[in-house]
């Protein structure tokens, strides 16, 4: 199992969101996060006094998914997060150990 | 995106707004006849004229900015500053002669009056108070109604294309429509009763934000995402000093510190109070609470029907107007969200719904001051009602339709949707109102 966290810009969280469900992904767990990459912050401007601020606004999506779906779920967040302009965000994959669903007591990928 | 061009257009605008007021002779050259000028009616009548600025900034601006959410509350509180700002100086350069000057045709007023040129001193005819006063009353009026519509408009439009849209709307469709009915126009002429606007200011303004929701579309996330009021407490204080100022706005319609200005005062103030009583009265029974938000609305809704009535009816008349509009307005605001489009906060069903129904009432429950309605024996004002309603709804929808798209032709009225979910006071402003 791979657990799948992208960080996307909060407007293509809705996009991402059904794309990931119509492949058949059964949950997942977002943040609204802070963070700079290459595209840096925005400007506040309150009277002549301009503030640069660095941390930008982002989602953070958690997913685990069993194995055979991580290339599919890559390719559809790339797909429908990117804009093409800077600070579309990044995916990162780990490796999951093993998964307890708390109710069934269910282990492993039928536990997703 | 289209920044560029819209700071052209608006440098192009302030560059006529110069030369025009070089060109504008300055005024004051009357002597100006003192006896006929009443002291009471002037003091009345210019303090009438700050309580409706009062009832724009802050009122409407509270009452709307309450409503959105955290992230746009700034950009939404702005759209009624701004409206105050450009509107009063259109009025003062072109708008006031269209809809004051002599009348052309029963269409618009002549340019007599262009940048305020012979508007002084002098007592504005039929009153006893200086035509200035009777010029800034009406200014604040103009601006209040463009302030109304960008309730339709909120979280979404750009800030520039609102600045754009809010000189057209006040020069061709506003401007025009205040002639009809109180510059000397077809509507005027033909007996139809507005005592304050229920036809200029309400309906005009509430078909405007049909015909906004509709060619700007929904909000991103309508219908799906929560977008519940940020501050109720501001909408309340919004909805409270909309009521304070309102009593400005229909016993200032008087234009004389009389008989007429204390019955319009009262009918507005019991109308008002009926009208809250019966929203939440509806509410309760259908959906099990009576809520702050609804005794806001239902107040607003209230001072919206009794508004053309106002001078005309008695006090037992101005509780069954407000009891009408509670109902009426409740009704089509759960309309609204079955038929789908986003005027965001409600602009259509308390000044279009209730502006209607206000105008019509007139139509049935007037009996002072020389006017009669159905109720006293005059069925046939009923229809001259209906007519003003009719006529009002279809060049205010027409018009705003056309303004708005050639207006997102050229510069585009929606900021991209990325802007929209990071929130138009970041976008727009570079501000955030809590920090």
């Amino acid at each position: 199992m791979k657990l799948i966290e992208a960080i996307i810009k909060p407007f293509k969280l809705d996009e991402v969101k059904d794309a990931l469900v119509e492949l058949g992904v059964q949950g997942m767990t977002v943040t609204e996060v802070k963070g700079f990459g290459r595209q840096k912050g925005h400007k506040e401007t309150y009277r002549g006094t301009e503030y640069q601020i660095d941390f930008v606004p982002k989602i953070k999506l958690e997913v685990v998914i069993p194995d055979n779906l991580e290339q599919k779920v890559l390719e559809t967040i790339a797909r429908a997060a990117k804009t093409g302009s800077i600070g579309d965000g990044k995916v990162f994959v780990f490796d999951v150990n093993s998964v307890l669903r708390i109710r069934t007591g269910e282990s492993g990928e039928g536990a997703l | 995106m289209n920044k560029k061009s819209t700071y052209k257009y608006l440098l192009f605008l302030i560059s006529v707004v110069l030369l025009l007021s070089f060109a504008a002779p300055v005024f004051g050259e009357e002597s100006g006849e003192a006896a006929a000028i009443s002291a009471g009616d002037t003091s009345w009548v210019l303090t009438a004229s700050a309580l409706v600025l009062l009832m724009t900034i802050p009122g409407l601006a509270l009452f709307y900015g309450g409503m959105v959410r955290n992230k746009n509350v700034l950009s939404t509180m702005m759209h009624s500053f701004i409206a105050v700002c450009v509107v009063s100086i259109v009025w003062v350069l072109w708008g006031y002669t269209i809809a004051f000057g002599s009348d052309i045709s029963g269409i618009i007023g002549s340019f007599e009056f262009l940048g305020l040129r012979g508007v002084g001193a002098e007592a504005f005819s039929g009153t006893a108070i200086p035509h200035l006063a009777f010029m800034v009353f009406q200014l604040m009026f103009a601006g209040i109604t463009v302030a109304l519509i960008s309730g339709a408009i909120a979280e979404r439009m750009k800030f520039g294309a609102f600045i754009l849209f809010a000189i057209l709307w006040a020069t061709f469709i506003y401007s025009p429509l205040a002639h009809w009915v109180w510059g000397g126009g077809w509507l005027m002429e033909l007996g139809a009763l507005d005592f304050a606007g229920g036809t200029v200011v309400h309906i005009s303004s509430g078909v405007a934000a049909l015909a906004a929701a509709l060619v700007l579309g929904t909000r991103h996330g309508h219908g799906t995402e929560k977008m519940a009021p940020h501050n109720l407490p501001f909408t309340l204080i919004g909805a409270s000093l909309l009521w304070v100022g309102w009593f400005g706005f229909n016993a200032g319609s008087a234009l004389a510190a009389n008989g007429i200005a204390a019955g319009a005062f009262v009918a507005t103030h019991v109308a008002t109070a009926a009208a809250a009583l019966s929203w939440l009265v509806v509410e309760w029974a259908y959906r099990g609470k009576p809520t702050a938000l609804g005794a806001a609305s239902g107040a607003v809704a209230g001072l919206v029907a009794i508004t053309p009535a106002a001078g005309f009816v008695g006090p037992i008349s101005a509780i069954a107007i407000g009891v009408g509009a509670g109902v009426f307005c409740y009704g089509a605001v759960l309309w609204k969200s079955k038929l789908g489009f986003d005027d965001a906060l409600d602009v259509l069903a308390i000044h279009g719904i209730g502006g209607s129904w206000g105008a019509i009432a007139t139509g049935l429950f007037a009996s002072v001051g020389g006017a009669t309605g159905l109720f006293f024996g005059n069925p046939g004002q009923v229809v001259i009602q209906a007519i003003g309603v009719g006529a009002t709804w279809v060049f205010s929808f027409v018009g705003t339709f056309i303004i708005l798209k050639v207006l997102d032709m050229t510069i585009g009225l929606r900021v991209t949707k990325e802007e929209e979910v990071l929130g138009l006071d970041l976008s727009q402003h570079n501000e955030r109102a809590y920090s």
